[in-house]
């Protein structure tokens, strides 16, 4: 590589970087949702950068589902001290308690789909115009046709059909009242972009994604986490055992990985080695063929 | 660059778009590089496995797993750009899936907006074809750094060296007259997987390399322009903080050509001059910045400068034009037809503007290469060059100096939506 070129990790980071830029300019009321994953930790790591020594001009907001991994929130609540960000936090449980949303029965419940219900309640209340996600082209099949700056209309539901063309890297963010746009500044990283980048630029990761003892069990050939809101079937026991998560969402629909991986490099290595998608774990996208273009229509993430 | 920054994180990224038909082979080409770069997971391969069986399918559809849309499942079609992901050791990959009839012409125009390179399936046994000229005269107007033609199903003729040269033959015919730079042909069959990533023992004739290497090894270092510094200024960077009281920076993407520390840079449209105080990226400062960088410029001179204003460098004699009246070349995106002397929004670099369009010369008949100045009515996907009038100065090059500064989006006023693609002559 010549002294006039960037590798690819660079290259994807100025793109989000424009992207986060063209949010903050074009829109009046952008949000960043944050999950306290990996993607969002990255994505938030890419707006400080588009902005300093500036603050990141737009909050954070996170859709809490009551389900969470308690680490996960305890590393969102450090990350926000440290870096001075002001983070909104909206409670499923609240949705609930109004009466908008009723909670899944079975041995199979989650509250993945009612986060849909609490985002598009709090995008009306907050007025926010935009809102960022953390969502990858990569993870899932009706993702790989999302454009960058993609188009909601009053009910926040996406017409896969009837997206805007987007060229170059000129961004339409054009709407009328009560519509808003969901934003995907890492739409081109991969998994492995994504480590690797955590990787180069030492970013700090909430220890759910090493490794570490845990009380788990298996489901549909997924190992599940212990938690007080999980039921067991019968079959299913409790064993102990050295995992990590590959990704983290809620306790009830995130499988975690056998590992002892206890570092970045470890972590890149076994995602170059492994033969499943990181999605394949998510008992959220098993539901049916179209599980995530069904819930994206819908408004979810 | 931090010593992590080497070895094997040091890989380019290159980024490509396919067009063609299911009939060419593109889906199974496009499954081919996947699954022998091991960018399908196993579980991606049974879900393909099970919909292909439901769709009372024999052989597992490879389309299906660009096709990611419920309706193209259900029609056997693709209707949009799909994004796929892959990387060997020396590149990561971006191809920009498009499909190839001509009632989606403006998915091809997208996905080639953005790519070096382009790689155009012909059927062996059909040779040239309308639409081989359609997506080699769209890869020349998108100004497509590179343009691969994949001669696919040499299996089904036998492997013979005199189908490939023909179609070479008849291709070189059709980019004589167009303005494409780097054209190669691969003789392949991307079933078999001859001259994919392997090469192919049945093509002893053809001594070229391999679809994978030529990916691999194409000099895309050039593709940007190197030369004229422009970076237009997205947002403006203003801490206000006790740290930093006086900070003023402009973010910005740089598009093309370099900025060091101490540069003499001329801000557009004003005219003013200022020398380049600090060139930042995060906790980073840098002397040198270079497309496609974004980063934050302060200068040393207070000058008021705002989004849509661009700096650029006066010192090789190139300089963006700046004018109301502007030759493009434009592709209709929307059912709704062009209204004639209607009036757009128009999207260039960060700025935007009015506009009106006030005539159409001619209509570019892209399945024969020729003009027509009769029939002026444009609708969707049509491909015609108009003359348009800007509210204010607009600062642009040619796109086929600089695809950034050279090209621009008009915008419905009333519908919101995104109508065309411009390529300023």
């Amino acid at each position: 590589m010549d002294k006039y070129q960037i590798n690819h990790l660079r290259e994807l980071e100025a793109e989000s970087i424009f992207v986060i830029r063209e949010v903050a300019a074009q829109f009046e009321n952008p949000v960043m949702l944050f999950s306290g994953g990996k993607d969002s930790i990255v994505m938030f790591h890419l707006a400080r950068k588009a902005f300093w020594p500036a603050k990141v001009p737009f909050p954070l907001m996170h859709i809490d589902t009551g389900h969470n991994f308690p680490e996960t929130i305890e590393y969102r609540d450090n990350l926000m001290e440290k870096t001075g960000a002001r983070c909104i936090v909206k409670y499923v449980q609240d949705t609930i308690d109004q009466g908008k949303a009723v909670e899944e029965t079975g041995i199979n419940a989650s509250r993945n789909k009612m986060q849909t219900i609490t985002l598009l309640d709090a995008i009306e209340q907050e007025k926010f115009d935009a809102a960022m996600g953390g969502g990858r082209r990569d993870e899932e099949k009706a993702r790989a046709k999302e454009r960058f700056f993609s188009h909601r209309d009053e009910f926040g539901q996406w017409d896969p059909k009837n997206q805007r063309p987007e060229l170059w890297n000129l961004f339409n963010a054009k709407k009328n009242m009560g519509e808003h746009f969901r934003v995907f500044p890492i739409s081109n990283w991969t998994e492995m972009d994504v480590w690797q980048y955590i990787y180069m630029e030492e970013i700090e990761l909430p220890s759910l994604y090493f490794t570490h003892k845990r009380e788990v069990f298996q489901r549909d050939g997924v190992w599940m986490a212990k938690a007080p809101f999980m039921q067991l079937k019968e079959g299913e026991k409790l064993e102990m055992r050295d995992v990590r998560c590959r990704t983290i969402g809620d306790v009830t629909c995130t499988g975690v990985t056998l590992s002892t991986a206890n570092n970045i490099q470890d972590i890149i290595q076994e995602v170059a080695a492994t033969r499943v998608t990181e999605r394949g774990g998510r008992a959220d996208d098993k539901r049916s063929e179209s599980a995530m273009e069904d819930r994206k229509r819908e408004g979810y993430f | 660059m931090s010593g992590k920054e080497s070895g094997y994180l040091d890989m380019e990224l290159l980024r490509f778009t396919t067009a063609g038909s299911v009939d060419d082979g593109k889906s199974t080409l496009i499954g081919r590089l996947l699954f022998d770069s091991k960018a399908i997971f196993e579980d991606q391969m049974e879900a393909i496995e099970r919909a292909s069986i439901r769709s009372g399918g024999e052989d597992v559809n490879l389309a299906l797993l660009t096709d990611g849309l419920k309706a193209e499942r259900e029609q056997g079609i693709t209707i949009d750009v799909a994004y796929r992901y892959f990387a060997t050791p020396k590149r990561k990959f971006i191809i920009a899936d498009t499909p190839g009839h001509i009632q989606y012409t403006r998915n091809m125009v997208t996905g080639a907006s953005t790519a070096n390179a382009a790689i155009i399936l012909v059927d062996a046994r059909h040779g040239v074809l309308e639409q081989t000229r359609r997506h080699t005269y769209i890869a020349s107007l998108l100004q497509i750094p590179h343009i691969i033609i994949c001669v696919n199903k040499m299996d089904l003729v036998d492997y013979k060296e005199e189908v490939f040269e023909q179609i070479k033959a008849d291709v070189e015919d059709i980019s004589s007259k167009l303005s494409v730079k780097d054209v190669r042909y691969v003789p392949i069959s991307a079933l078999v997987g001859d001259n994919v990533v392997t090469r192919s023992e049945k093509m002893e004739w053809y001594d070229g390399p391999t679809l994978m290497y030529l990916l691999e090894n194409l000099h895309i270092g050039s593709d940007l322009n190197r030369s004229d510094f422009r970076m237009p200024v997205q947002y403006v960077i203003r801490p206000q903080s006790k740290e930093y009281p006086d900070y003023r920076g402009y973010g910005g993407r740089v598009v093309s050509g370099s900025l060091n520390v101490g540069d003499t840079v001329k801000v557009l449209p004003s005219g003013f001059t200022s020398k380049v105080k600090t060139i930042d990226l995060f906790k980073d400062s840098l002397k040198t910045a270079f497309a496609p960088q974004s980063v934050s410029v302060q200068l040393e001179d207070d000058i008021d400068i705002s989004r849509g204003d661009m700096l650029v460098k006066e010192t090789n004699g190139h300089e963006p034009v700046i004018g109301q009246d502007i030759d493009v070349m434009l592709c209709w995106f929307n059912d709704r037809k062009m209204v004639p002397r209607g009036k757009y929004t128009l999207r260039q670099t960060t700025s935007e503007m009015r506009c009106m369009v006030k005539s159409v010369d001619y209509k570019m008949n892209i399945n024969t290469l020729e003009k027509d100045s009769d029939d002026l009515d444009v609708g969707m996907n049509d491909i015609v060059r108009v003359k348009l009038r800007t509210t204010k100065p607009l600062f642009f090059d040619s796109y086929n100096v600089n695809r950034n500064t050279g090209s621009l989006v008009l915008i419905d006023e009333s519908t919101n939506e995104t109508v065309a693609a411009g390529m300023i002559v």
